[in-house]
């Protein structure tokens, strides 16, 4: 079965998933239990737009989608912060303007724009080696930045309010949080497209959340978990000769369905014992 | 320093956007005080907690926290909201709510060293909850819950406790626990508190204030008819719901030197 590592680029397609997979599980963590999912789902196609405006000026699209994942999650991160009510609608105008955005860049620029597909469902089987050096170094900065507030990101997450009045800086870590959102979106991108990051962002996380009730294991488990998914998506992907953004992302979708069956079952067992 | 107060209220007026709630109220909390606030829903009890921490802007008047504006102030102020909206599925530890209250006011990127964990350790001691230290907050009942809101509190070593109901929808008898633990807390710290068990105002707490959009507060135990007609606008309330007569007795003021 390993002897598809033979080529190269399954070797990167795995060493990429890997690397997604360590952000995924660590800012997914975040992602789910701060529910944000929305806010990220707006993030991830607000970035479009960069990826248009890239194309059109002729600068590598990532760049163009790291600046616009960037400024749509400070946007949306501080109305989030400011009116909680209304967020969500302004999330949702900045999440159809942002993909509207894209698309008439692209409508603007001149020549050949086949790799656009690439974005919307990913190409976890074209990752450049040099790709892999920018994913690389964004993983250091998230587990860094992780690291050195992971008492204060837990804080605001679980009572923002009370953080609030002990003088913990809530506004400038949640700007912190949504910038490191944005750049794992933009990284996911990648390997699953833009459609399907949301998946690769919640699911292992929230599989994990079922099962573990500590932070870090979560982060942990959802890594572990999401590196499993890629490895089994890619294999079946290439034997199946099927997407293998998309059949990572099936995968990924089976086991959350069978994980909460799983955990329904066990629970009503575990109360049965108890009575 | 003695003497100097607690906290320093001077012609507050706060609301909610345009709607004002607090009227002109003058409040001093000295140190060693332990204030049960009542008054009716919507009089504006939570909302004058959330001013002295700094959750809601003053429209007009003046808060001073130990001598120092809100801001830096209520690093000396231990806050037990009413409400924690959260997550029963919230990965976090028992231990790690705890900890929150040591987070803001100190240095940034500060690990936690012995010296803390000694004191979120003091703190679970007292309000027994040592032994559930590493369970996740979703497993625990109201009352542990409450237990553990409260230790959160006491981390930040308080010069004051703000408690909004503190036993809001907790059964009688834990009620009496956190009270007990109040009382002995309040032999090193203020204690400004909701409630509307009065039973447990007229037991536990050594003063009354009536809080109706405006403040009644003389720095006495009593509760008197002229207060609670001015809150309530009917003295029968008093018998009618069979108020302990410790509270309308005429015992001594201890209190008065406050006022």
């Amino acid at each position: 079965m390993l002897e598809v590592f033979q080529y190269g680029f399954m070797r990167n397609a795995l060493a990429a998933g890997v690397l997604v997979s360590i952000a995924c599980g660590i800012i997914g963590t975040y992602i789910v239990i701060n529910r944000i999912v929305f806010l990220s789902g707006g993030i991830a196609h607000a970035a479009y737009g960069g990826i248009g405006l890239g194309y059109f000026l002729g600068i590598n699209p990532v760049f163009g989608a790291i600046a616009f994942s960037l400024v749509s999650a400070l946007g949306m991160g501080w109305v989030h912060r400011r009116t909680r009510e209304r967020a969500d609608t302004i999330i949702g105008v900045m999440w159809a303007v942002g993909m509207a955005l894209g698309i008439i860049f692209l409508d603007m620029s001149p020549g050949y724009k086949a790799d656009l597909m690439s974005y919307l469902f990913g190409s976890i089987l074209a990752v450049p080696a040099s790709d892999l050096v920018i994913m690389a170094v964004l993983n250091v900065i998230i587990i860094a930045l992780t690291i050195a507030f992971f008492k204060e990101l837990q804080a605001i997450s679980f009572d923002e309010t009370f953080a609030f009045v002990v003088n913990v800086p809530v506004d400038r870590l949640y700007l912190m949080l949504v910038s490191l959102i944005a750049i794992t979106v933009v990284m996911t991108m990648r390997v699953v497209g833009l459609i399907m990051v949301i998946a690769l962002l919640t699911m292992p996380a929230a599989i994990a959340g079922l099962f573990v009730k500590d932070m870090k294991r979560m982060m942990a488990l959802s890594a572990g978990l999401s590196v499993l998914f890629t490895f089994i998506g890619l294999m079946l992907s290439y034997y199946l000769n099927l997407t293998s953004g998309a059949t990572i992302i099936l995968v990924a979708g089976v086991s959350y369905f069978i994980s909460f069956m799983l955990k329904k079952f066990f629970v009503k067992k575990q109360i049965a014992v108890q009575e | 320093m003695k003497n100097e107060p607690v906290i320093e209220i001077k012609g507050l007026w706060a609301g909610y956007e345009g709607h004002t709630i607090l009227e002109d109220i003058d409040l001093t909390v000295n140190q060693s005080d332990f204030i049960g606030l009542i008054g009716p829903n919507g009089g504006g009890k939570t909302t004058l907690l959330k001013t002295i921490v700094g959750l809601i802007k003053p429209d007009s008047g003046e808060i001073r926290v130990m001598g120092k504006s809100v801001d830096d102030g209520r690093c000396h102020i231990g806050y037990v909201p009413q409400y924690v909206d959260f997550d029963r599925q919230f990965p976090i530890r028992v231990w790690e709510v705890v900890q929150m209250g040591l987070l803001g006011c100190r240095r940034p990127l500060q690990a936690i060293n012995k010296v803390d964990r000694e004191t979120i350790q003091f703190a679970l001691e007292q309000v027994e909850m040592v032994d559930l230290r590493q369970r996740s907050i979703g497993d625990l009942s109201v009352g542990q819950r409450q237990r553990v809101y409260i230790a959160r509190a006491l981390t930040s070593n308080p010069q004051i406790l703000l408690l909004d109901e503190p036993t809001a929808s907790i059964d009688p008898q834990v009620a009496g626990a956190i009270y007990e633990l109040l009382s002995r807390l309040n032999k090193t710290v203020s204690i400004l508190m909701i409630s509307h068990d009065m039973n447990a105002v007229s037991s536990y707490v050594k003063t009354v204030g009536c809080l109706n959009r405006r403040l009644h507060y003389h720095g006495e135990k009593e509760v008197t008819e002229d207060m609670l007609e001015a809150i309530y606008g009917c003295p029968v309330d008093l018998i009618a719901h069979g108020l302990p007569h410790r509270v309308l007795s005429d015992h001594s003021h201890e209190g008065v030197a406050h006022a």
